[in-house]
């Protein structure tokens, strides 16, 4: 059977897709097909093999030889070198890796090319020069020699979603390898073809079988048959605080491996009044909540306006957010695709009925664009109340709910009131201001006149319920890390 | 006046184009001090003549440092510098035979070895610290209430690096790796003895892409042009490899100076102790590349090997037949030669003049002694026995293929006499106890121990020395270190205003 298929995208690029399962250095059959959309479209792109029992067993069961049979000992220097060269063989090809990006999750394409693909690239660079910069310590003891080591933790599972499939897939494998583990990652049904595109440069780079390994499946089969292996010694899952629960539940009946999660937000955006250029806060706070379609778990889907700056912001915002062509990612133009899916269409629309139906007010938007694809207007609440279901859920689309406030302390108490805290902004000219107010928010990321800054070098990740554990920068290395002490006793 | 490129002819055949100008700003530019003749030597010949630097070059290439510094390469992204460093590295693996080839030529040291150990480490060098470039972090620091603090690891600006004839492209790397990975510009002034590959070296960083002024190199004599680089009031650091009594004028200039910070490796004279229980195949085979290697040339060479006297006759017989197998002297450009010849005359007859006081002073000469051959600068590897730790040869850097032999009796004797110097580069312990290893390691003081191994390098660990072998480290992450400052900002963060 062909584990390959042609395809040519709407802007007349051709692709040639690997659809098989990605074990073991080989593409192979599955005991079943996923068939995956084109989201723009609402077509059928091609099916994928998808792993089941037998499948996430073999994908472990090479990670776990590969592991042992040398990664784990793997000179660092090397581990760099074939993650360099992966990265430049990203580089390569990133007008095909961002053209499958755009084809299979519906994402401008010049998001594809300017941020998704490059950050992959980024996040393979980054962790490369991490390999050999590893260090315990010594610790004076009195007639001892003590010392730590940081050892990898194993064979890690990854389990990455739909709404950044190459960057996610990125924030697990780097980290993971640099520290010597092998990795069995369960990639999104919604989008599994980018990631099994980069299977083939997994092989040219010259990665050993075994130490990563790409497999697509359903969350209820494949993904929870990897959290539940014996064989796995940690699970680093990103997506929906609801299926969270379902993976450190899952760890804690079977061989309590190590969970990091990184789940939902309802990150509050707080604009003051004394903001030194309102423009550029209603530029910020418009990327905040409808790039990527308002896909993206930090979204600012939260904004709280000072009174005294309201109409104001609003109506800047308002007429921001109903500018930009919403269609067509291959068009230039376009600042906004489709959601991912027709169910996450629905579910988008249920919350904006909900919206109207509590009494909020949708100020621009609200509907659908177009008749094929699942497009949403970039849609805007007022006159929300904290309880309202869009206040307090996560909508996951480009919807956003403003709300208004007097004085700071109100302003964070309505911004904590969310089991929620993985983002925050602040918007303000005041220094003191900025930094009291980021001190005092629970979040794990707080913008102060910008959002969505994401960068490899600095920690990404939530407190409460949006998670646990950091990606990006070296903090995300203790993740794949775990620490033996030795003491030497010096007997003479 | 000569053109910058001038072909040359290896021994191999081969012919080479050499850069023999000064690369200031990204260009090579000619220099208004004197030429210097670069001697083979292996054969004793010239191979060409290279400008040096005067006061106004000197000023040229720091005044070009600086402004690139203030209005370019401080603005530059970390990762990006981490990009060009790994460029440069890329570039340098593309050209490692010629670069080899120049090292060979100019130094004397084996063909082979200059690929397979100096280059190579130098690529590997680069390398780890482009990784470091967008990791250099600093702290927040809680205080008090209403106060916000936190530390920044900024550049220097402009490095001075003076470095050694030695591993010419080695000592380059290792300067500036890490001075290019934490933000600086750099002005290199090489060894007038070995100035032929770091010329190269430059046309690469300007291949890589480096903004002009970034990387700067220039040949010129230490009392002259390393002089007037010391004592620059916009240079903020000085970074020198060589003997202690240079490393002594160059704290005296930053002293005279701008007190510009400082980092000196200087010299060595580094005990091996191979104890009774030692695996003594391993200690001789170790313990022969220790002195032997880069034709005794090395600042952290173990030229003084004290042995316990129980195992003496054994080891002397181990160590004497490793050095028969192994160090095959030769042409540099042969397969099978491990030994060049020393650096130039004046070393040559330093070392033969080290080897006539040893004898003077009543050691017993065990082997060599000689010169070799009749051409090049070559000298026989040299074993003395019966020394005495208070001998000059066993107290002065010789920077040659000689070493001494002593006994002792007790581990404490062996400690002892090892620290008995006033030097701290590097030492050596042989033994199969942990607990010797490890006693012994912790009270000899110098900077590097080595246990059951000699002269093993690696990028991630540090090298620097104690007592009069220097201060400061380079290799690892100590390195970022030297060529960082550390502010601190401590916000007021007041009602009114900010």
């Amino acid at each position: 059977m062909s584990l390959t298929t042609e395809f040519t995208t709407a802007d007349g690029y051709k692709l040639t897709l690997n659809t098989g399962l990605f074990i073991n250095n080989e593409f192979v059959e599955g005991s079943s097909t996923i068939e995956t959309i084109n989201p723009s479209t609402g077509q059928v792109i091609t099916a994928v093999q998808a792993a089941e029992a037998k499948e996430v067993d073999a994908a472990v069961e090479a990670a776990h030889k590969a592991y042992y049979g040398g990664w784990k000992n793997s000179c660092p220097r090397e581990r760099a070198r074939l993650m360099h060269k992966l990265a430049d063989l990203v580089e390569r090809d990133i007008d095909e890796l961002a053209h499958i990006e755009t084809l299979d999750n519906g994402k401008p394409l010049k998001d594809a090319l300017s941020f998704d693909v490059p950050g992959l690239a980024g996040q393979l660079r980054y962790f490369a020069g991490c390999t050999d910069k590893v260090h315990g310590k010594v610790i004076e003891t009195q007639g001892k020699l003590s010392y730590t080591i940081h050892e990898p933790i194993g064979v890690c599972g990854g389990i990455i979603p739909w709404n950044f499939p190459l960057a996610m897939l990125s924030w697990k494998i780097a980290p993971a390898l640099a520290m010597s583990n092998t990795v069995v990652i369960k990639t999104s049904e919604l989008t599994p073809l980018s990631a099994l595109k980069l299977g083939s440069l997994i092989v040219e780079a010259g990665f050993p079988p075994g130490v990563i390994n790409i497999i697509t499946g359903y969350g209820h089969v494949a993904g929870d048959l990897l959290a539940r292996h014996m064989k796995v010694s940690k699970i680093a899952f990103t997506g929906s605080t609801a299926v969270g629960r379902l993976i450190m539940k899952a760890a804690a009946e079977t061989n309590l491996k190590k969970v990091t999660l990184e789940l939902g937000g309802k990150s509050p955006n707080i604009v003051f009044d004394d903001v030194e250029n309102l423009d550029e806060a209603v530029f910020w706070s418009r990327l905040g909540i409808y790039m990527n379609a308002g896909q993206v778990c930090c979204a600012g889907s939260r904004i709280f306006v000072q009174e005294g700056i309201y109409d104001q912001f609003i109506e800047k915002f308002k007429a921001l957010a109903a500018s930009g062509t919403v269609g067509n990612p291959y068009d230039a133009n376009t600042i906004q695709g489709p959601q991912i899916s027709e169910r996450q269409f629905e579910r988008v629309m249920g919350y904006i009925e909900s919206g109207k139906e509590e009494g909020a007010t949708c100020l621009l938007g609200g509907n659908r664009v177009g008749d094929s694809g699942y497009f949403i207007e970039p849609t805007i609440f007022t006159d929300v109340t904290t309880k309202m279901k869009i206040m307090q859920e996560e909508i996951f689309g480009p919807v956003v709910a403003i709300t208004k406030f007097k004085d700071v302390d109100e302003v964070i108490a309505m911004a904590h009131d969310t089991d929620y805290g993985l983002a925050a902004a602040v918007f303000t000219s005041s220094l003191k201001r900025a930094i009291t107010v980021s001190n005092r928010l629970e979040a794990g990321t707080v913008w102060v006149n910008c959002y969505n800054q994401i960068s490899e070098n600095v920690p990404f990740g939530g407190y409460k319920q949006s998670g646990n554990g950091r990606e990006n920068s070296v903090y995300a290395l203790d993740n794949y890390t775990q620490i033996k002490a030795v003491k030497i006793n010096i007997g003479l | 006046m000569s053109a910058d490129l001038q072909t040359i002819t290896l021994p191999t055949g081969k012919k080479l184009e050499v850069h023999t100008h000064l690369f200031i700003n990204n260009e090579f530019v000619p220099g208004h001090g004197p030429l210097i003749e670069t001697i083979n030597p292996a054969t004793e010949e010239v191979i060409c003549a290279v400008h040096s630097a005067d006061e106004s070059d000197v000023n040229a290439a720091v005044e070009a440092a600086d402004k690139c510094f203030n209005e370019v390469w401080r603005k530059v992204a970390p990762a990006e510098k981490g990009r060009l460093v790994n460029k440069l590295a890329d570039l340098m693996e593309r050209d490692k035979e010629e670069l080899a080839a120049l090292d060979a030529l100019d130094n004397g040291k084996a063909y082979t070895v200059a690929r397979d150990i100096d280059i190579t480490e130098s690529i590997g060098c680069f390398r780890y610290f482009a990784g470091w470039a967008d990791k250099i972090h600093g702290k927040t620091i809680d205080t008090v209430a209403d106060r916000w603090c936190y530390t920044r690891h900024e550049a220097l600006g402009v490095v001075g690096a003076v470095i050694p004839w030695n591993y010419p492209i080695m000592m380059a790397a290792w300067k500036f790796a890490p001075a290019l990975a934490t933000g600086n510009c750099v002005v290199m002034k090489t060894s007038e003895l070995t100035p032929l590959s770091m010329l190269k070296f430059a046309a690469l960083a300007k291949e890589a892409g480096f903004p002009a002024g970034v990387v700067n190199i220039i040949t010129g004599y230490g009392h002259t042009t390393g002089n007037f680089l010391a004592n620059h009031k916009l240079v903020s650091k000085m970074a020198f490899t060589g003997s202690t009594g240079t490393g002594r004028k160059i704290m005296e200039s930053s002293s005279a100076s701008n007190l510009k910070k400082l980092q000196l490796e200087l010299g060595g004279k580094s005990a091996q102790v191979v104890c009774a229980d030692a695996d003594l195949e391993n200690a001789a085979v170790m313990a022969c590349g220790g002195i032997f290697n880069n034709h005794g040339q090395s600042c952290n060479a173990g030229s003084r090997i004290l042995v316990h006297s129980s195992v003496l006759d054994k080891f002397l017989e181990l160590f004497v037949k490793a050095t028969d197998e192994t160090i095959i002297l030769g042409d540099p450009f042969a397969e099978e030669t491990y030994q060049g010849p020393q650096i130039s005359k004046g070393q040559f007859d330093k070392i033969l003049n080290y080897i006539k006081i040893g004898q003077e002073e009543g050691a017993t000469l065990y082997k060599g002694g000689k010169r070799w051959g009749e051409k090049g600068y070559f000298i026989e590897p040299t074993i003395f026995i019966n020394c005495k730790n208070n001998m000059r040869i066993m107290q002065e850097e010789i920077f040659g293929p000689v070493v001494g032999i002593a006994t002792f009796e007790t581990i404490d004797e062996a400690i002892a006499m090892a620290n008995d110097s006033s030097y701290g580069l590097a030492g050596g312990v042989y033994t199969s106890s942990v607990d010797t290893a490890i006693r012994v390691s912790n009270e000899i003081k110098a900077g590097t121990v080595w246990v059951n191994t000699y002269d093993i390098f690696d990028q991630s660990t540090p090298f620097g020395g104690y007592k009069q072998s220097g201060f400061g480290k380079e290799l690892g992450k100590y390195a970022l270190q030297e060529y960082t400052q550390v502010k601190v900002v401590k916000f007021q963060l007041l009602n009114t205003g900010l």
